[in-house]
């Protein structure tokens, strides 16, 4: 390997400091006000203080408002088909150990018609942190009720309001064998969402982020008593945990200390309805990764193959007589 | 059961032997199909493969085909239960199962009525029948076995009651287990097959196992053998030609896989389902040896999109599949299309629709395969019609999916996947393999969707390509990737991803046909039909009859080629295992009848009236069968 003098050195490193628009791709075209802009800038930042590589990074999405999201991020994006970003990125992350992998699904993508993915990406385990950009409604589809919408939501298809109790991502998520990451954020305390973003990011197996999302366009008043009145919002500290700012501690003073490792009562929080728990859940970083399971170390080259297949065509062989006692 | 009266009974069903000591001399046959079945779990499955793999290691032709219930664990001795193997032994070449058994060792009345229902035995027929049930403790059993005993002699069958059960008993404690190896022995004698390969078999199976099992199951062996040159009055011999070059025995599932294996493909992402699941099986046993993964997902639409994920990140991917599960996977499909995304997707097709016949054989999904997902979404559409095919697809597949940026659809059935043929043992080559995945940074200027104007082919970006980060979206999309809200565009691209098909067909090289260039009549044909056809042609032209056979391994593109051979027969069929309307049915006319899908498919492309005859009998079509049907059309 060659050495770098010291100028050199330090040459590439500010060749290689990325800024914020090194990550920033088009305009996105979500409602002014809409949560996910707010996502978009914590995300970005993420990248630059991390200084992810763009081409090592790629952000996995369904189809939703919130699905856009890879489209304006300037590494690699896959915008896939409602509901199936979960195993998309599980494809992805089995395929490539050696990139950022995250996810980016709206509450009908994940909690509905991707359901069954949602459970099973828990199980997995994979190391991909995944943004649940839940603004109880469908927004592409144009306000209709999702399964996190609260009962009683008036909505296209609701419009007498909606008739079921709202899922809750969050029990739903704590509720299943292998959860290893499960954090809240909402989209109107900057702050707080990024150091959670930065967590779940630094968090080896699959980290849940839900973010409570802002939908001006359907539900411009529906979040309003939780953004209105900081004593709704409670902040979870703990020292394996977040810590919130003397600034921010001046703003919302309710708060909680709660040790991230106590999964009992990360589901009794994430159970209270009045108030909006934010901060880190639960984090086990001791789950194994489903790709550390399933992954072969051998690396594939022509001469493994040559000798695994030529070993398994050797027990269905029929060999010529000579040939066979050769063999033998 | 008592004792005495068992001896007794046997005493009475084996006087016939006592006449016939003296060995016969075996009868020479071209071929014979032999057929051993009992209830699930007493190991007439692996008493016909261990035969099939004598027979080939003999030098003779074969094609097994394994005899499945519907059910895990059908009741015992019941008509429908019937559990084994189907044994089709030649001189020369077997391509297919063949018409009706001429040999069958049932080990019970019961599911060789199941049998004898489905007409799937020649008349006269040589049956040989465990007779422990004629001195079952149960009155009733007793009965039947009689009654049944009574009527296929009458019928005219050749019925030797054979005290298998009995003589096991003399050298193993539950005969239960061993009958089998009995009944191998007695087949190797009544073919004048080598016993020592016999033998091999036995210790290949059982091997490091346990000495004492392995012991055993040779005594029953031998036991068998013994038994039939004691007590048989027939024996037959078909001539072997040993092969010179080594020839591999595997069914149709592992023939996929190991195609898979030698593909360089990385993972397999499946969802089990049958008749598939044997694929994956065995895959998931051999993959990780090279260095390859099984990811068993949560369903099907899972499975697809984890292979798209990590074809679009790495190389090519598979899913195997079949019907039901292929359709959950549709709009993965068109994810992939429209992505350009590699995908090889195997769909093993069973009869349909719905749940339909799990276990049986169709090939019902032709039109799904080709006009799936939504919107234009071109993909390719391969159907080997060979054991051999199945492994080659495979590596066929995978190298066009990821030259074209395409879905590869590979369609076989369940007889493939169940059946057994010999064919030339495949020499490895490295140009099989995928090259390793580019990451090497992207030329300035390059964009990720560069479409060729006239093939329609661009390059991908792969994740780790520096200067390549784009969007992928299911979404029309410029060459830039970016959201196209624009028609023209959307237009456009729909033109690029079509090209590729045609690009595709320009290097295909024209169908052979089997037989003549000219004739009377030409029968078109794809995927596992191709051996009874070529079968049932040949010996219509050994007859003297003007007709010849094509079969088509590419059916989406069609290759180029097909009019011109049309164009030198007077009448152009189909025949396929799929549904068509009966002309003979009373409503059904030129207005309304449905065609089987390949006839719909020439029809459309060439403007010719070619007609199709099909069955959807749930098993394939038999040699027989065609030639009645390729007569009766000679006729019209
Ligand atoms: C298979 C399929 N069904 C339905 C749709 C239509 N669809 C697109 S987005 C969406 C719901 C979006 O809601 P959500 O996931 O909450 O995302 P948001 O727009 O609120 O961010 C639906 C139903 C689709 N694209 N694909
Ligand atoms: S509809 Fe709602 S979720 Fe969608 S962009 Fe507008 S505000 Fe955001
Ligand atoms: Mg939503």
């Amino acid at each position: 390997m060659n050495m770098m003098s010291a100028t050199e050195c330090l040459l590439q490193m500010c060749d290689e400091h990325l800024e914020l628009e090194d990550y920033a791709s088009g305009v996105p075209r979500w409602c002014t006000g809409c949560g996910d802009n707010a996502i978009l800038a914590a995300v970005q930042r993420l990248c630059r203080d991390e200084g992810l590589r763009p081409e090592k990074t790629v952000f996995v999405s369904g189809i939703g408002c919130s699905s856009r999201f890879p489209h304006y991020m300037k590494t690699y994006g896959f915008h896939g088909i409602h509901g199936r970003a979960l195993p998309i990125a599980e494809g992805v992350r089995m395929a490539r150990p050696d990139l950022n992998v995250f996810v980016n699904t709206g509450d009908g993508d994940c909690c509905s018609i991707g359901a069954a993915h949602w459970i099973h990406a828990i199980r997995y385990n994979m190391n991909i942190t995944v943004f649940l950009h839940d603004n109880q409604i469908y927004g592409l589809t144009k306000k209709q009720a999702s399964p996190t919408s609260p009962i009683g939501t008036k909505s296209n298809t609701t419009p007498r309001g909606s008739y079921l109790e709202a899922l809750n991502p969050l029990s739903v998520t704590l509720g299943v064998q292998n959860v290893s990451f499960v954090a809240q954020a909402v989209d109107w305390i900057p702050e707080v969402l990024f150091d959670i973003v930065r967590a779940a990011y630094h968090h080896k197996g699959l980290s849940f982020v839900r973010i409570v999302q802002r939908c001006p366009e359907w539900l411009p008043a529906s979040l309003d008593p939780w953004l209105h009145d900081p004593n709704r919002v409670q902040l979870l500290n703990h020292e394996n945990g977040l810590q919130s700012s003397a600034g921010l501690s001046r703003v919302y003073r309710n708060q909680l200390q709660h040790d991230p490792s106590n999964i009992d009562r990360a589901r009794e929080i994430a159970s209270s309805t009045d108030t909006v728990p934010v901060g880190i859940l639960y984090r086990n970083p001791e789950v194994p990764c489903y790709e550390d399971l399933r992954r072969i170390d051998e690396l594939r080259t022509p001469e493994l193959t040559r000798a695994g297949l030529n070993a398994e065509l050797d027990k269905y062989t029929v060999w010529p007589q000579e040939q066979k006692e050769m063999v033998a | 059961m008592n004792e005495t009266t068992l001896q007794q009974s046997i005493k009475k069903t084996s006087k016939k032997s006592e006449l016939t000591a003296i060995k016969p001399a075996p009868i020479t046959l071209k071929e014979h199909i032999v057929e051993i079945i009992s209830d699930s779990g007493e190991g007439a499955q692996k008493c016909g493969q261990s035969l099939g793999s004598i027979a080939a290691q003999m030098g003779n032709g074969i094609w097994t085909t394994e005899i499945i219930p519907a059910e895990i664990r059908p009741p015992a001795r019941s008509v429908a239960g019937a559990s084994g193997n189907r044994i089709r032994i030649g001189a020369g070449r077997i391509t297919n199962g063949g018409d009706e058994t001429d040999l069958v060792v049932a080990f019970n009345e019961q599911v060789l009525l199941g049998r004898v229902r489905a007409k799937e035995l020649k008349p006269g027929c040589v049956i040989l029948l465990e007779s422990m049930w004629r001195a079952h403790a149960d009155p009733k059993v007793v009965a039947s076995y009689i009654e049944t005993y009574d009527a296929l002699v009458a019928a005219g069958y050749k019925v030797y009651e054979i005290p298998m059960e009995l003589e096991c008993r003399n050298h193993v404690a539950d005969a239960k287990r061993g009958k089998n190896m009995f009944a191998l022995g007695m087949l190797c004698y009544i073919y004048s097959l080598e016993l020592k390969l016999a033998v091999d078999q036995i210790v290949q199976t059982f091997g490091k196992k346990d000495r004492s099992v392995v012991d055993a199951n040779i005594r029953l062996l031998e036991a068998g053998h013994q038994w039939a040159q004691d007590n048989l009055d027939f024996c037959y011999c078909i001539p072997a030609q040993r092969s010179t070059e080594p020839q591999i025995v595997v069914n149709g599932n592992t023939a996929l896989a190991l195609g898979v294996l030698a593909s360089g493909m990385e993972i397999c992402a499946m969802y089990p389902i049958t008749p598939a699941t044997s694929a994956s099986h065995y895959l998931s046993e051999v993959f990780e040896k090279v260095g390859g993964m099984v990811h068993q997902a949560e369903d099907e639409i899972a499975a697809c999109a984890f292979a798209i994920g990590a074809s679009y990140a790495s190389k090519c991917t598979v899913t195997i599949t079949s019907g039901p599960g292929y359709s959950l996977k549709q709009e993965a499909i068109g994810l992939a299309v429209m992505g350009e995304i590699p995908l090889v997707v195997v769909n093993v097709q069973r009869g349909g629709p719905s749940t339909g016949q799990p276990t049986k054989m169709e090939q019902g999904d032709l039109m799904t395969a080709i006009f799936g997902s939504h919107g234009d979404a071109p993909k390719v559409v391969m159907a080997p019609g060979t054991i051999e095919e199945c492994f080659y697809s495979i590596i066929t597949a995978r190298k066009i999916a990821e030259a074209f940026n395409m879905v590869v659809v590979v369609l076989t059935d369940a007889g493939l996947a169940t059946s057994q043929q010999p064919f030339p043992r495949p020499k490895f080559s490295e140009s099989w393999m995928a090259p390793p995945i580019d990451q090497s940074p992207v030329p300035e200027g390059a964009r990720p969707y560069d479409w060729d104007e006239t093939t329609g082919l661009a390059r991908r970006f792969i994740p780790g390509q520096p200067g390549g980060m784009h969007a992928l979206t299911g979404l029309a999309h410029d060459r830039d990737s970016h959201v196209a809200y624009d028609a023209e565009i959307n237009e456009q691209t729909l033109r690029f991803r079509s090209l590729k098909l045609a690009a595709l067909q320009k290097t295909l090289k024209a169908p052979a046909v089997f037989g003549d260039r000219k004739g009377d009549l030409l029968v078109i044909g794809w995927g596992s039909t191709k051996g009874a056809i070529e079968e049932a042609v040949e010996t219509m032209r050994a007859e003297g009859q003007k007709v010849s056979s094509t079969h088509l391994q590419f059916l989406q593109p069609l290759p180029p080629g097909i009019k011109e051979i049309m164009q030198g027969f007077k009448q152009v069929m189909t025949i396929e295992n799929n549904w068509s309307d009966r002309p003979e049915d009373q409503i059904i006319d030129e207005t309304n009848r449905r065609y089987s899908s390949l006839a719909i498919l020439l029809r459309s492309r060439y403007l010719v009236d070619i007609d199709c005859w099909s069955e959807v009998k749930g098993q394939p079509i038999k040699p027989s069968t065609i030639r009645r049907v390729m007569n009766e059309k000679l006729k019209k």
